[in-house]
């Protein structure tokens, strides 16, 4: 009895979580531009989707944001653990405690304090596109940081003190013991990077060009408009979206399930 | 940093660049800035509560129990975390729409739904990996010490799944007072803190916005200081990925 209430429970809420996503999914594929009306089957909004200009540059754009702030993020959270991680414990205790700002913070007043320093006291203008990748590298490089700090902490150091006195310069040493060490801490804050920028609204707002468009800012302009066309493309976006997610998890899955010979991995 | 150190000089001046604590006590005496801020703790505390209340059971299922499938399970909770939320709000504006007929009837509702439904998983993830790490022995060791199965909960369970609580409250309350566009999303117009920083953005007043900006953020350190004890690890980066 317990134990079919438990199945239920987690039924439901997965019912809760899912069910907009998957509803919005089936009417993706209708030319219904309301949830509730029955139509046809059609294509139409994936035909909009990826041949109206405005639509396709505005993924591109988030897209390559995600992958260029990601990018940036990772090479100075990394350099950023590093260096503390070799530095005195005040410094690193400093630097640690400095990269919790962000990581807490809420990102309107991020956004907002980033935009007030660049744009409004030293006048960069926003379509140079600076503030925004700044704004994004600010918000991504404390988590990258996070997860490169532990892999660092696990690493054997005496490897990095046997290469120093076998005679390799810092700079080899970390090059060619250091970073391969700590690659798995690397990746994961790449990716964490990017899924930080994809889903990033606030700071966007604030920083952004005002011709340019995340996936974020331009769904929520658009919600507020009523072009009907755009708002079931939109649909259509979720969709994709949705599908390449499950795609990545299940991909991600399976080689952990091969790697590691059954045994599960988070990612 | 420095973009907080520049919120403080900005927050504490006037256009003409005088130190001014006008922008402070204007806050406070003003009833409608005072009034976003009730409001903005009344959504934060509801939709945490709520949050908390739909997502411990999750987590204490999934974690107690024997299926092999349950880490796929926790995943299959927690994969929305990285669809776009803006996108999964449209999706949840649509069924609400279907269901309420009109969305401007209930926007008290609409909000706490709107961000329970896009933090639920920063929730469920931080208690289930407290509830899993924690050791079966000491529950056993409370039922064979004659403790039934609520007492066992009450006294062994739930206090030692708090750091797993906390961290899922600091990150559920935080973004709830400032998110405001999944209000926006969800036609409920009434300000919270964060539309307030919104409008003074829009109207181009940077040091009342750098005010607001400045409060919040004393906000978000106070409740860090309540929250974080000595030598926890953050475990929002952990969380996420």
């Amino acid at each position: 009895m317990v134990k079919i209430l438990k199945r239920a429970y987690l039924i439901i809420m997965l019912l809760f979580i899912y069910l907009p996503i998957l509803i919005l999914a089936v009417y993706s594929f209708t030319s219904a531009t309301q949830i509730g009306a029955i139509r046809g089957f059609s294509l139409q909004n994936y035909v909009t989707l990826f041949t109206t200009p405005e639509l396709t540059d505005m993924i591109r754009g988030t897209l390559l944001l995600a992958l260029g702030s990601a990018f940036l993020a990772t090479i100075l959270g990394t350099l950023g653990a590093i260096g503390a991680f070799y530095s005195g414990k005040k410094v690193s205790t400093l630097i640690t405690s400095l990269n919790q700002v962000p990581v807490v913070n809420a990102d309107v007043v991020t956004g907002f304090s980033i935009c007030i320093l660049l744009v409004v006291v030293f006048h960069i203008s926003k379509d140079t596109f600076i503030p925004l990748v700044a704004g994004h590298v600010t918000l991504c490089a404390p988590f990258v940081f996070l997860s490169v700090m532990p892999k660092i902490k696990q690493m054997d150091s005496s490897i990095y003190e046997a290469a120093l006195d076998l005679g390799a310069t810092p700079l080899t040493a970390l090059f060619e013991i250091v970073i391969p060490q700590i690659v798995p801490g690397i990746v994961s804050g790449f990716a964490l990077a990017i899924t930080l920028s994809l889903d990033d609204y606030f700071i966007s707002t604030y920083t952004k060009p005002a011709m340019f468009d995340t996936i974020s800012t331009y769904v929520v302009n658009a919600t507020k408009g009523s072009q009907t066309t755009i708002k079931t493309a939109l649909w259509a976006l979720s969709t994709v979206i949705f599908a390449v997610v499950v795609l990545i998890v299940i991909g991600m899955n399976v080689r952990a399930l091969q790697k590691e010979g059954g045994s599960h991995a988070k990612e | 940093m420095a973009p907080l150190i520049v919120i403080v000089i900005y927050a504490f001046t006037n256009g003409q660049g005088q130190f001014t604590l006008e922008n402070l006590t204007g806050f406070f005496t003003d009833p409608n800035t005072m009034g976003t801020l009730f409001y903005s703790l009344a959504i934060a505390f509801v939709t945490t509560v709520v949050c908390l209340l739909l997502a411990y059971p999750i987590a204490y299922i999934l974690a107690m129990s024997e299926l092999k499938t349950k880490s796929v399970i926790i995943m299959v909770f927690v994969l929305p975390m990285w669809i776009n939320f803006s996108l999964r709000i449209t999706a949840l504006k649509e069924v609400l729409t279907l269901i309420e007929g009109n969305l401007a009837r209930y926007p008290f509702t609409n909000a706490v739904v709107g961000i329970t439904y896009d933090f639920l998983p920063f929730m469920i993830l931080p208690i289930y990996t407290t509830l899993s790490k924690l050791d079966g022995a000491l529950r056993e060791a409370a039922m064979d010490l004659g403790a039934d199965d609520l007492h066992t909960f009450l006294q062994v369970t739930l206090p030692l799944s708090v750091p797993g609580i906390v961290s899922g409250v600091s990150m559920v309350f935080l973004p709830a007072m400032t998110n405001y566009v999944v209000l926006d999303m969800l036609y409920n117009s009434t300000y919270i803190m964060g539309s307030l920083i919104g409008s003074y953005f829009s109207a181009y007043n940077w040091h009342g916005g750098s005010m607001i900006a400045l409060i919040l953020l004393a906000i978000i350190c106070l409740f860090t200081l309540l929250t974080t004890e000595p030598g926890e690890e953050n475990e929002r980066g952990g969380a996420l990925l």
